[in-house]
């Protein structure tokens, strides 16, 4: 017998008035609010003009009509559209059902749409820039945030994710160069991320040191040592050691050649089809297999996992030093992929926005990469905007990647809990 | 296969846990192992299955020296175990739990979880149970997860078994199940170590019966042994079975419930309009099946559950709308059912523990800083008044035998002023000499004039205790009856049949 067969006999008294149904006014506030501010930015502070979003790159074969659009008619539209989805939410709620997901993705699109169509007010928005810029700044981000799930889905916190982008942008360049060819340059930028990942299982794992003070020092030892080797070294003899050949794009057939998104997505050079497959791996290795499972549970309870005859210490290790060259790949990406040249301090704080999308996205890989891919997006459109001239403030601009970030956090992703046992070593008696 | 343990010697610091256990079980056996809370015998068999290292002793399957660096071997010689502390892990599927470790997998390395599945549903109808598959295990109450662990334990074909009080929280049928699987087991030619504190399990099903005391075999018996005579050999002293209670000296109505009910998040009603009232001085106990509502009932009066309706009044003011604080502050005294999540906090000491839910005001804290020396005294104090064995006042609870968890939790919430006690399950895992003891505590406290609610699946329990029965099936009170109801009608009642006329009290 089992308890919800027990309990049958009693459910047909659905008459009984059981107090408050739960309802989340989570999405209508949310999206009320937005409305809102649209509401009083598109027509509090209309723009006259035209705005024109070109929607094809020179190089597409397939040309499409840029887009004309009045600015202030548009933005009305799309304000009361916004404002309508925002009390059929409402409306939805009250009545006891939940807001689908698509509809808040229509709001959200519109609302994007609207100010872009707001700013660029008698300019021209060249949208596959905006994206591809998007995607070029996310790729580090991604890698990084993969590198962080793994680590902490196994239960070992990885603060150092920021000296591992470091250490593979360093060594890929530094190999690279010397090599002169960008495929060792990437094993390089692979393997320095394992090892900085070493350091850090060692030291977490074997001698059971505070995990984040590890991550915090291994960040600064890398900062430090690749800072050093950079002005002593490199800079110095930087046509030898500091000039790498770059990863030419491969464009894939058909793929590129679809309109808007296909010059983006499909055309790009190796490291970035590497991340779609390292994303597409890493989702379906952690939930559909049977390394994800070990994985998940030495990170959950490691001693259930440690019953059933799995080794803690070695999974832990060997999946962090996994996350490492993963982390690796991405630093890669500065030098190889986008600016072509070590420098100083290059990542730029890219791993810790990588932590913060591994949190946002709920230690999730496909949510993390949407968090990362957000974060590209809004610090591009700051630099676009900036560019075309917007009418916002450029220090307002700044806080833009971090404002959407926040508030897509705040109002799609739920509750987020982390692995039971992420951070806490596992000691047996 | 025959397992034989030579010397097995575990120390944890100062304390000798096991000092120097010898115990063999042949193929086709089934050992009892009883002992106190705390004797040892979960530590032993974690040393068996190389979760602990033993600090002497040897292991021998078959006559071979056995070295086992983890569990993984252990489980590579045939070795299983069903533990006390489940191994499950609380975010994965049934499914998922019950094939970790020994994974089927098809291309790459992919999951094959229909496998998975239909080995869980397969070992599930052999036991009676049924049990989905898909449902997430944190979501399940301990009765289930129970089988979970058994499941997975059963799962693997051992030629070895270790049952870790596996029926603490099951029900009888299941219970019964469980003895029938052991027996085919058993004719199949695995050893079975079987731990439990019930008496009764241990004499229809064990060959033979090892007793452990203090961390050391005190003794053998027979399955025909007398109830009391392995009472008195577990604890070293004769133990009363049922303990005597005088009628009871009721004074007026104090507490009463009316029109509860409960709507859990799964929108089920759990609680269906249910009303009862306790007076001063007397012990309602409720009955039931696990699952059929008590646990919600507890904590909809805890102030634990959100979707109540109804009215829930103590000496004539409302605990409805109250936080979970202000129930505990009007003198509420809640022994909760499953310990290790909601009655004691591992990581604290002892000490802690204790005054967990005084942690806001005197005595314990003054001017916002604990008092330590008073906190060190009255732990002190309830350790010696409650028998609670453990190392000092600084051992932290999640290193303690489960019956000293409960005794913990029994210690704190008995000694503040209350004016109403709910006790759910208050004896599931203890052995019989603290079971006396806790019985002796809470007629104790319905002598003092305060209404007792006693929430218990176990009938012994429910008869020893009781002044009147309600007993809950679906939700619903089907009854409340007088506390000297035959054992059989409360049974009827259990299976969900209203009691004759003139039965109610
Ligand atoms: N990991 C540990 N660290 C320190 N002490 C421990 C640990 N595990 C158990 N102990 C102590 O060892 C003793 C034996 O505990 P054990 O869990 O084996 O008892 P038990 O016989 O299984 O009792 P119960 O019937 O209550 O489950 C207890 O005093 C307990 O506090
Ligand atoms: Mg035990």
């Amino acid at each position: 017998m089992t308890d919800t067969a027990q309990r049958t006999p009693a459910a047909p008294h659905k008459d009984i008035n059981t107090g408050p149904v739960q309802r989340s006014w989570k999405a209508p506030i949310a999206l009320g609010v937005f409305a809102l501010l649209a509401v009083i930015l598109f027509m509090g502070f209309g723009r006259a003009g035209e705005s024109t979003l070109t929607l094809s790159a020179r190089a597409d074969s397939i040309q499409l009509v840029p887009l004309v659009l009045p600015t202030l008619a548009t933005c009305y539209i799309i304000a009361a559209v916004l404002v309508a989805i925002a009390v059929a939410a409402t409306l939805m709620v009250r009545r006891g059902t939940r807001v689908p997901l698509w509809l808040t993705t229509v709001f959200s699109i519109l609302l994007l749409l609207g100010f872009l169509v707001w700013a660029s007010a008698g300019a021209n928005l060249p949208i596959p820039g905006l994206l591809a810029g998007s995607l070029g700044l996310a790729v580090p981000l991604i890698f990084g945030a993969l590198g962080g799930v793994i680590s902490e889905r196994v239960g070992v916190v990885n603060i150092a994710i920021e000296g591992q982008l470091l250490a593979g942008a360093f060594s890929s360049a530094l190999v690279a160069s010397v090599t002169g060819s960008p495929i060792i340059g990437l094993v390089a930028a692979m393997v320095s991320g394992v090892l900085v990942s070493f350091v850090l299982a060692a030291f977490a794992i074997k001698y059971v040191v505070d995990q984040v003070i590890v991550g915090v020092v291994l960040n600064v030892l890398v900062s430090g040592l690749t800072g050093f080797l950079f002005s002593q070294l490199l800079s110095p003899n930087s046509d030898a050691l500091n000039s790498p050949p770059r990863f030419n794009e491969i464009a894939i057939p058909l793929l590129s050649e679809i309109p808007i998104i296909g010059h983006v997505f499909f055309r790009q050079t190796l490291i970035v089809y590497l991340m779609y497959l390292a994303v597409a791996c890493v989702y379906v290795g952690l939930f559909h297999t049977k390394w994800g499972l070990r994985l998940r549970a030495v990170g959950e309870h490691p001693q259930a996992a440690d019953t059933v005859g799995i080794n803690v210490g070695s999974t832990r290790f060997w999946n962090v030093s996994l996350a490492g060259a993963i982390a690796g790949l991405g630093g890669a990406f500065f030098t190889l992929g986008s600016v072509g040249a070590f420098g100083k301090d290059m990542t730029a704080g890219a791993g810790f926005i990588a932590l913060a999308a591994v949190i946002f996205g709920r230690w999730d890989p496909i949510r993390a990469t949407l968090a990362a891919l957000l974060f590209g997006f809004a610090s591009n459109l700051q630099g676009v905007l900036n560019i075309i001239g917007s009418p916002v403030p450029s220090e307002f601009m700044l806080m833009l990647p971090y404002l959407v970030t926040i508030f897509a956090v705040a109002g799609l992703v739920g509750k987020s809990r982390p692995p039971a046992a992420s951070g806490k070593p596992y000691i047996k008696s | 296969m025959k397992l034989e343990l030579r010397g097995i010697t575990k120390r944890f610091g100062a304390l000798v846990a096991n000092d120097h256990i010898d115990l063999t079980v042949n193929p086709g056996e089934i050992l009892g192992l009883l002992g106190e809370n705390g004797a040892g015998k979960s530590t032993l068999m974690n040393v068996l299955y190389g979760l602990y290292q033993a600090d002497e002793g040897e292991i021998l399957l078959d006559n071979e020296v056995q070295h086992f660096s983890g569990p993984g071997d252990a489980m590579h010689a045939g070795i299983g175990m069903v533990h006390q502390h489940f191994m499950l892990i609380p975010v994965f599927t049934v499914a998922e739990n019950v094939m970790l470790g020994h994974e089927q997998t098809g291309f790459a390395g992919r999951l094959d979880v229909a496998a998975a599945r239909a080995q869980v549903r397969k070992i599930s109808e052999a036991f009676g149970f049924d049990l989905d598959p898909d449902a997430i295990v944190g979501d399940l109450p301990v009765g289930v997860q129970q089988r979970v662990e058994i499941i997975k334990a059963l799962s693997r074909d051992a030629k070895v078994l270790v049952f870790d009080e596996p029926t603490a929280v099951l029900t009888p049928q299941e219970t019964d199940e469980l003895m029938t699987i052991m027996r085919q087991l058993k004719q199949g030619g695995t050893s079975i170590v079987f731990i439990t504190h019930k008496l009764r399990e241990v004499r229809a099903v064990a060959d033979r019966i090892s007793v452990i005391r203090l961390g050391k075999v005190v003794g053998e018996a027979e399955p025909t042994a007398t109830n009391t005579e392995l009472a008195s050999l577990m604890v070293g002293r004769a133990v009363e079975l049922t303990v005597q209670k005088g009628p009871a000296k009721t004074r007026g109505r104090a507490f009463a419930v009316e029109n509860l009910s409960v709507v859990d998040a799964r929108d089920q009603v759990v609680v269906d309009r249910v009303s009862f009232d306790v007076r001063a001085g007397e012990i309602l106990a409720i009955a039931g099946v696990q699952g059929n509502g008590q646990t919600e009932l507890t904590e909809a009066i805890m102030g634990l559950q959100e979707r109540v309706s109804g009215s829930i009044t103590l000496d004539g003011q409302s605990l409805r709308h109250l936080s979970v604080q202000k129930v505990l502050d009007a003198g509420v005294g809640f022994i909760p059912e499953d310990r290790t999540e909601d009655g004691v906090v591992s990581e604290f000491t002892i000490a802690e523990n204790l005054m967990l839910d005084r942690s806001y005001s005197k005595p314990f804290v003054k001017a916002g800083s604990l008092q330590r020396n008073y906190l060190a005294a009255f732990a002190e104090e309830k350790i010696a008044e409650f028998d609670i064995r453990a190392q000092s006042i600084d051992t932290h609870a999640g290193r303690l035998s489960g019956g000293n968890q409960q005794k913990v939790v029994l210690a704190r919430e008995l000694s503040r002023d209350l004016r109403l006690f709910v006790a759910a399950q208050p004896t599931r895992g203890l052995d019989v000499g603290s079971i006396e003891f806790v019985h002796e505590r809470i007629i104790a406290t319905r002598d003092a004039g305060i209404p007792v609610i006693v929430v218990s699946t176990e009938l012994d329990e429910v008869v020893a205790l009781a002044d009147r029965i309600a007993v809950m099936y679906g939700g619903r009170i089907v009854g409340i009856v007088p506390g000297d109801t035959p054992r059989d009608v409360l049974g009827l009642m259990m299976a969900g049949e209203a009691p004759e006329q003139g039965a109610a009290a």
